[in-house]
């Protein structure tokens, strides 16, 4: 029986702490090809993670202009970036200064 | 004077002055003529990595270094899955005298001088490369993968050509 309630006990727990926890992270992927940036994700949340992949055969960045942030992507590589905090972010390849793109990102 | 003979070179190609449709470029003599149109700017990026002590002149140089040796290595890629042997012509002759001419120049120059001409001529030579690239070399290109690599070439370099008027803006 004491076992019993003990087990019952750990999935309460469990539960509680699924319910406390903030919504999971999401993982989206920005593609880099024949120097542009593709479409960026809407629906964006402080958490979620962004992977820049980069097709081209040229090293891009994926550089703020805030300055929060700057991915470096040789060429044929991929980069994690966590949104760190919410509002419109404006960004550009550092060598290229034509490739530019927007990330939203709220609470 | 010498610094704009490259230009007037790759001019006098997009203008049709050595591509007449009798005459125009082949595939071998395109591949040729944008190889080599790379090298030069290679070798004046490094040119420039050794001399200048300005960190956004030098940043700006190994970007182009990078980026044309990429370009190139995707061309030299390229001509060797078609079987393509890259045909030496007048125009990369002349583009090859007047670069080491114009080396030779900007060798003699120091400091802030050699910056300024440095970058004024990568505005010049990224214009003229572009012109010559939409106006002779990509229409004249038949084969298609080449065609498609001339095209890829043209946007990069259009950034080049916004990035160093940039840079020129920040040094004058």
């Amino acid at each position: 029986m004491a076992a019993i309630l003990k087990v019952l006990a750990a999935g309460g727990l469990t539960a509680l702490a699924l319910l406390a926890s903030p919504a999971l992270a999401a993982e989206y992927t920005v593609t880099l090809q024949s120097m542009k940036f593709g479409p960026t994700p809407s629906g964006l949340h402080v958490g979620d993670v962004i992977v820049w992949q980069n097709n081209d055969f040229l090293r891009h960045t994926a550089t703020a202009r805030d300055g929060s942030f700057d991915i470096d992507l040789p060429p044929h590589t991929q980069a994690k970036l966590t949104l760190a905090k919410a509002g419109t972010i404006a960004f550009f390849c550092r060598f290229h200064p034509g490739m530019t793109g927007t990330l939203t990102v709220t609470q | 004077m010498r610094k704009q003979l490259i230009a007037i070179a790759l001019t006098v190609l997009a203008s049709g002055g050595i591509a007449r449709a009798a005459d125009a470029p082949n595939d071998a003599q395109i591949a040729h003529i944008a190889y080599t149109a790379g090298l030069i700017d290679i070798a004046a990026a490094e040119q420039a990595i050794e001399k200048s002590k300005n960190p956004d002149i030098i940043s700006f140089a190994q970007e182009m270094e990078r980026d044309h040796k990429a370009v190139n290595d995707q061309a030299l890629a390229l001509v060797k899955k078609l079987g393509v042997k890259p045909e030496d012509n007048l125009t990369s002759q002349t583009l090859n005298k007047n670069a080491k001419a114009e080396l030779a120049a900007l060798e003699k120059l120091r400091g802030s001088a050699f910056d300024k001409a440095y970058i004024d001529n990568e505005v010049t030579y990224h214009k003229a490369v572009d012109a010559a690239l939409s106006t002779t070399l990509i229409p004249s290109a038949h084969n298609a993968e080449l065609k498609a690599l001339l095209q890829q070439g043209l946007t990069l370099f259009t950034e080049h050509l916004k990035h160093a008027e940039m840079v020129a803006g920040e040094i004058k």
